[in-house]
């Protein structure tokens, strides 16, 4: 039906729009609906981040040194990441999940992970 | 004359002194070597094979100039010891390409780990690397009348530069066995002594080694990590850092972090390169300093 034609037209066309958005806020380093924590002059940024239960993190080498993600806990490791390198996680469980980089250990960071909303 | 064509002249006077001439064409006291005590190493750190910035693009490069430079000296030395980051990212194929190298060295070679060489885990490293006198990784031996002792500051990953209590033990019984008198000569990748520390250039539990170590009359500490030569002394002990065969860092403090310091790339290969470490038959350590270019 020409309705139902309209609105998933209209769906992609906001889709479009949002993916537009999300890339421009990207480019320009602002907030932005992707989890992306940056390692840039030896620290984690933003080195706090709250995000749902189920959701990904991608961690971003944007320094001229090498880094890697390390939990405290040991649930994650994404081993030696070079400058340009990414290395994402998805945070099944709520918690707090602190990490640090095993190359330099006083760069720290802290993933908190809610419940989040049941589908 | 090329430096492969210097002969060592060997002279004698009633003391028993022997004088090397030098491939830099300087006379020097030998008389340590010629008398079977005392000897000359090489020191090499921070080669981080896998490393591929503008600041080298040719990490394998450099460190094949290295052991080149070393190979064409005129007198050998009794070993070269690698202070560790023998790779970038601890991967496999970076130490296979680190010890294909390292291999057509003439003198005997031995390791330390860096913490760029146990990322993750230890057990590339250890591949690559084991000696069977060293099932956790420090080790010690006596050689030309000197004591030396291998330390690792890099297992840790939380709390990097760290020995940990079991090491410690373990140095303090090694070191019980040792007269006052004995040369001791320590290895260790991070500075023993808190360097800098804001940028993670100390060993946290060093001072419970340097304890165990001011009894003896001469003590010298070679380090790696900060790619730059920096030394330092504390009583009787000496410490020295080494340029490495990479890429060097900035002076501590001297920029907003450490990291690849970009030089002209005309400029790099004189600040890169080796050290010599001469002991005397007196335990005297006489460092040398030599770039690729």
């Amino acid at each position: 039906m020409p309705t139902v034609g309209r609105t998933r037209g209209m769906k992609h066309i906001l889709t479009l729009g949002f993916a537009a958005l999300a890339t421009i806020l990207m480019l320009q380093g602002a907030a932005s609906p992707a989890h992306v924590v940056h390692l840039k002059d030896f620290a984690f940024q933003p080195s706090v981040m709250t995000i749902d239960a189920g959701q990904r993190v991608m961690f971003e080498n944007s320094d001229d040194e090498a880094h890697t993600v390390t939990a405290t806990d040991k649930s994650f490791d994404s081993a030696g990441l070079d400058s340009g390198q990414t290395w994402s996680h998805v945070f099944a469980r709520p918690g707090t999940y602190t990490y640090f980089c095993a190359l330099h250990p006083y760069m720290k960071g802290k993933i908190i992970v809610r419940a989040g909303e049941r589908p | 004359m090329k430096r492969r064509n210097f002969i060592e002249h060997v002279g004698w006077t009633g003391a028993g002194i022997a004088w090397t001439l030098t491939a830099a064409g300087s006379l020097t006291a030998n008389a340590a070597a010629a008398m079977g005590r005392g000897l000359t190493f090489v020191q090499i750190s921070d080669s981080h094979i896998g490393f591929a910035r503008p600041e080298n693009p040719d990490v394998i490069g450099t460190l094949r100039k290295t052991v080149e430079a070393i190979n064409r000296r005129p007198v050998q030395p009794a070993f070269v010891v690698h202070t560790g980051d023998i790779t970038h990212l601890s991967k496999p194929e970076q130490f296979d390409t680190a010890k294909s190298v390292l291999s057509q060295l003439r003198a005997p070679i031995i390791y330390l780990p860096g913490e760029h060489d146990v990322i993750g885990s230890a057990a590339h490293y250890f591949d690559f690397f084991s000696r069977r006198d060293a099932r956790d990784g420090w080790f010690s031996f006596d050689q030309g009348g000197a004591h030396f002792v291998a330390l690792i500051n890099v297992f840790n990953f939380e709390r990097m530069g760290l020995m940990g209590q079991r090491q410690l033990d373990w140095l303090a019984a090694d070191l019980a066995a040792q007269k006052r008198s004995t040369p001791i000569i320590v290895f260790a990748h991070v500075p023993l002594y808190a360097l800098y520390p804001q940028w993670g250039w100390t060993t946290e539990d060093g001072g419970k080694a340097l304890a165990l170590l001011r009894r003896f009359d001469r003590v010298t500490v070679l380090s790696g990590h900060i790619h730059q030569i920096i030394e330092h002394t504390e009583g009787n002990i000496r410490f020295a850092t080494a340029n490495s065969t990479a890429y060097p860092q900035p002076k501590p403090g001297s920029a907003a972090k450490p990291g690849p310091l970009q030089v002209p790339p005309n400029q790099l290969l004189g600040v890169i390169g080796y050290r010599t470490v001469q002991l005397d038959d007196n335990g005297e350590s006489a460092l040398s300093e030599f770039s690729l270019g």
